[in-house]
This record gives structure tokens, sequence and C-alpha cells, in this order.
């Protein structure tokens, strides 16, 4: 079990974004918010780094301080999902019976409808904005965690440490937390990991359709959007917080990948 | 099993999903804040209208009522009226379908292709060049945004090199191809990897079968056991996954749509919500949600069809 070299990359790429984000005051060059009409759509150059939008904002700035956003979605939108679909997973899986069958109809049901389609209508009706997107991937995204930590469960119950507990006298309770929860974790985390960047994604993609975080922020799908309308003249307005998605998304899709292939978990 | 029996069987399967689906998108719209009504005919309308409408949608009566209501109006095809174009819904999404689903077809015959030819070169050189590549296509496609992908598109192959209109659909087939070819571009990275992994998956599982050895022994090719036994057999279980990519697709088209304006469900829906036109997202939600349905039954039906062995 030795980590990749694919594995260290990506645990390096995600702690220098949680060192951008710790210190954007310090890495920025200038205010993100601050408008300065004399320097609208300046090109990437000395005084600007990745050039200015078009009412003058330092985009270098505000790719800078995104990453705060960015970071506080992805890690945040997780972890409600994760529960639900742990708890539920684990009780299916482990107990099985009439709460499995209905468990998994649910889930049934909630196959056919694309992920992204769904989230947005439920944030269609609840209304824009970042807590209503935490409330729908709550919703609506535990699926994929119920499965993985069912589909684990269903073996741990018979396997012999498990019946050995049972044999022993202890309660369920104590044995699905010191001993299923537990061994049943790592598929969870590979999960959690590619999760972290389609939650961070999606919630850039809300943002660029206008029902996310809302402009002035400074958030990666709102500058995007903001630069969809300059694109032809301004590429570096969209280009710029686009790259800085891609970074992001690439080291947790490595750590990912890392994982799964260290613990040879098939995906 | 028969065949027949299997497609019945099947079809009632899938009755208890549907009634889940539409469980779904009527809670969505019961969760709406507010009145539809108001909003569907205005500040101006007469009390006795609003009565008259909330009494066809049924929506003074008790939630489980309302649930039969809705579900009465649905087999009819009553999907209730858009409050932005005021015309029944229904009347938009077949106006808006036949677009989105254009493009679905035309991403996945594009998409063919490349999954074929990565995914034959990496399972007959496990471990070589094509299996990093594999892998880094599979990273990239899980962490770029769809949206700025098809914006540089459109910025780098519509605008520099003039190859491609950037938005909308055209009017005759060809221009129909040639509109919709950058959105497709753009989602086909979702959906690539995906396909690549699993087929690669299936062609190592079938060459290291039996009748691999079988077929050299009796003197055939290598290439001719390849083509004409594991190939085939790898495709069957890749065919499965044919719903999940429709699922992919059909999310993805909610944002290549709107970036490159193209009249499909996905813009509809993008630009439903923002207008507050709840009844055009609950039934573009569900239309979404059919789709896949359908294109599920259609997979296991060709599959039993393909695969006798396969029963439910």
């Amino acid at each position: 079990m030795r980590a990749s070299p694919m594995l260290i990359t990506g645990v390096a790429l995600v702690a220098l974004w949680g060192a951008i984000a710790a210190f954007a005051p310090l890495l920025a060059t200038h205010d993100p918010y601050a408008i300065d009409f004399k320097a609208i759509m300046q090109g990437p150059g000395a005084d600007n780094w990745f050039g200015t939008d078009n009412v003058g904002r330092d985009i270098y700035s505000r790719v800078i301080y995104g990453a705060r956003l960015a970071l506080y979605i992805g890690l945040l939108g997780v972890i409600a999902p994760m529960a639900i679909g742990l708890t539920i997973g684990l009780l299916a899986g482990y107990f099985g019976g009439w709460a499995d069958t209905v468990a998994m109809r649910v889930v049934d049901i909630t196959v056919p409808f694309p992920f992204f389609v769904l989230v947005l209508a439920i944030v269609a009706v609840l209304g824009p904005g970042i807590g209503n997107y935490f409330i729908a991937l709550a919703l609506v995204g535990w699926v994929g965690y119920a499965r993985l930590a069912r589909s684990e469960a269903i073996v741990l119950r018979q396997s012999e440490f498990v019946l050995a507990a049972r044999t022993m006298g202890f309660a369920h309770g104590y044995i699905l937390l010191r001993h299923v929860l537990p061994n049943s974790l790592s598929p969870i985390v590979v999960y959690m990991m590619t999760d972290v960047t389609l939650v961070i994604l999606f919630g850039a993609a809300l943002g660029f359709l206008g029902m996310g975080i809302s402009p002035p922020a400074a958030e990666w799908g709102v500058m995007i959007a903001e630069g969809q309308t300059y694109i032809s003249t301004a590429w570096w307005i969209s280009f710029f917080p686009g790259l800085a998605m891609v970074l992001i998304g690439i080291g947790f899709a490595l750590i990912g990948d890392g994982l799964a292939r260290m613990l040879r978990i098939e995906r | 099993m028969s065949t027949l029996k299997f497609i019945l069987l099947r079809l009632l399967q899938a009755v208890p999903v549907l009634i889940g689906v539409s469980l779904v998108t009527f809670t969505l719209m019961a969760a709406t804040p507010g009145d539809p009504i108001r909003l569907l005919v205005g500040d101006r309308a007469s009390p006795e209208t609003i009565a008259a409408l909330r009494d066809r949608y049924g929506l003074d009566d008790p939630i489980l009522t309302q649930y039969f209501t809705y579900l009465g109006n649905l087999v009819q095809g009553d999907l209730g009226a858009s409050l932005r174009y005021k015309v029944p819904v229904s009347e938009l999404i077949a106006q808006f379908y036949p677009v989105t689903l254009f493009l679905v077809v035309y991403t996945i015959i594009l998409t063919l292709p490349p999954v074929i030819a990565l995914s034959v070169w990496s399972a007959k050189r496990q471990n070589g060049p094509a299996d990093q590549v594999i892998r880094v296509i599979g990273v990239l496609g899980l962490a770029v945004p769809v949206f700025w992908l098809a914006l540089l598109f459109a910025r780098f192959f519509g605008i520099t090199l003039g190859w491609f209109p950037v938005s909308g659909f055209g009017e005759t087939f060809s221009e129909h191809l040639l509109h919709l070819f950058l959105p497709a571009l753009s989602t086909m990275i979702w959906v690539v990897p995906i396909l690549v992994r699993n087929l690669r998956a299936a062609l190592l599982d079938e060459m290291n079968r039996d009748y691999v050895l079988a077929g050299l022994s009796k003197g055939l090719g290598e290439k001719q056991v390849f083509r004409t036994h594991v190939f085939p057999n790898s495709v069957l279980p890749t065919l499965n996954l044919f719903a999940v990519i429709v699922a992919y697709l059909l999310g993805g088209s909610v944002i290549v749509e709107t970036v490159y304006a193209v009249p499909g469900m996905g813009k509809l829906m993008v630009d439903s919500i923002l207008a507050r036109d709840y009844f055009v997202v609950q039934g573009a939600t569900l239309v979404f949600a059919l789709t896949t349905i359908l294109v599920m039954l259609a997979v296991d039906l060709v599959s039993a069809l393909i695969d006798p062995r396969i029963s439910p």
C-alpha cells in the first residue's frame, strides 16, 4: 500500500488550494470587489496578472478569493448527503427486511432523474442561493452513498467478526458503530472525493445559471457567467476562473483515483 | 421464459418507478411557495376564473386527492399551462423536446468512435500508454466544467476559427448538425471516460475466456477472434450503461443548451426557472425522467432480444 505519484499530486494540489484560500488576503494584489472604471477589460499584464473584468475588478484577486467559496461549497456540501446516505445504507444493508426494501425503492425512483436536473428543480422551488443548494444536495445526493454503504453492510453482516460479536451478545447498535461502520468507510471516502469535485462543479454551474451564489460575489461560476458576454473580446474574464475550477477539481479527482487504486476499490 | 412474457413483466416493473417519479414531480409543485394559479392568470383575473382553475387542478382538495387529480391529468397529457407563453406545457414540450433528442443522439453517435478506439487500444495493451491516456481523460472529465468548456469552444472554434455557428439550432438537417456540433462536443467530455472504463473492463473480461483460446487453437487469427467474438460479447454489458449515459446527457443539455442558446428542453427549463414558470419546470423534470425510464426499458428489451439468457 504505497501512495502513487498521482495521489501525492492530488493531495499537494488540494493542500495548495487550501493554502490559497487561507492566505487569500496576503496573496491577492487588489481588493476583489474594488471597481475601477479607468481599467476595464485590461488584458493580463504586470498590474493585473489575469487582467480585469468589465467593471475593472482584478481577476487574479477574485480567483484567489473564489477558492474560499469553492472549498466552502465543496467540503460543506458533501457532509449532509454522506451522513444521510451512510446511515440509511448501513441500516438497510445490516438489517435487511422491509426497511431495506423501502430504502431501495426510493433509490430506484431517483435513478431516472438526471442529478443536475433534480438539483435545479429543487432549487427552483426553494429559491436561489447556496443554502438551498445544500438542501437540494441533501435530498438527492445521499443516494450514491446509501448504495455503497448498503453493499458494504450486506457483506460485513455475514463476516466472521460480526457473527462473533453477535454470539458474544453485543447489541446491534454497538456492532454497527464499532465494526460495520469503520470497515465500510474506504469506498465511501473514495466516492466522497469525486463527490466534492461534482458539488463544486454543480455549485458553480448554479452560479453560472444565476441560481447559486449571486453577483457580485467572487464565485467562479458567477465570474464565468460575467465574462460570457465578452468572450470574443476579453476571454480572460471567463478563462481564469474556469482554469481554477479545473485545477481544484483535478486535485480531488486525483485523490479519489489514487485512493481507489491504493485500496483496490472497484469503481 | 418467452420474450413476450419478459417484455410484459418488465413493463409492469416500470409502473412503481413511474408512480414514484410522478410523486416527486407532484411534491416539487406542492412545495412551491405561493399560488401558481394566481401567477398563471395574473392579478386582474376575476375570483370566478381563479376558482374555476383551482377546481380544474383540484388545488382546494386534500393533498392526496390533489395527487390523484395530478395523476389523472398526467395520463391525459395535461401538464398544466405555461405562465410565460400562455400555452399548454405539453405544446411547449412538443416543440422543444425534439431538439434535445437530436442533441442527445448526435452526442452519442459522436462519442462512439473515440470510445471504441480508446477501449480497444487499451485492452490490447494493458498498462500501456492508452491506460494512462484514459486515466487522464477520466480525471479531466470529472474536473472540467462543461459550461466553461462550451464557452471556450464557442470562442475558439466559433469566433476565432469561424468553423461553427455558436448559437441556435438552424433550419435544415445539415444546419442542425453544424449548430449542435460544439454543444455535442462539450458534453462528450462527461460520458467518454465512463464508457471507456466500462467497455475496457468488459473487453478484458471477455479476452480471458476459454472460447478465445478455442478460437486461436482452431487456427482463427487473433484479429478475427477479437472482431467476431470478443467485441460483440463486450458490447452488451456496456449497453446497460446507456440509460445512465442518457441521464448524464440530459443533465448536460441543461448547461450546454443555455451556453449555445439551443432551443431545447434544457434551455426551456432554465428559462422557466428564472421566470418562475413552475408548471413548465415540473413538466420538463418529468419528461427528463420519463426519457431515462424509456431508454432503460428499451435497453432491457434489446438486451433480452440479443441475449436470451437474460431474464428479469
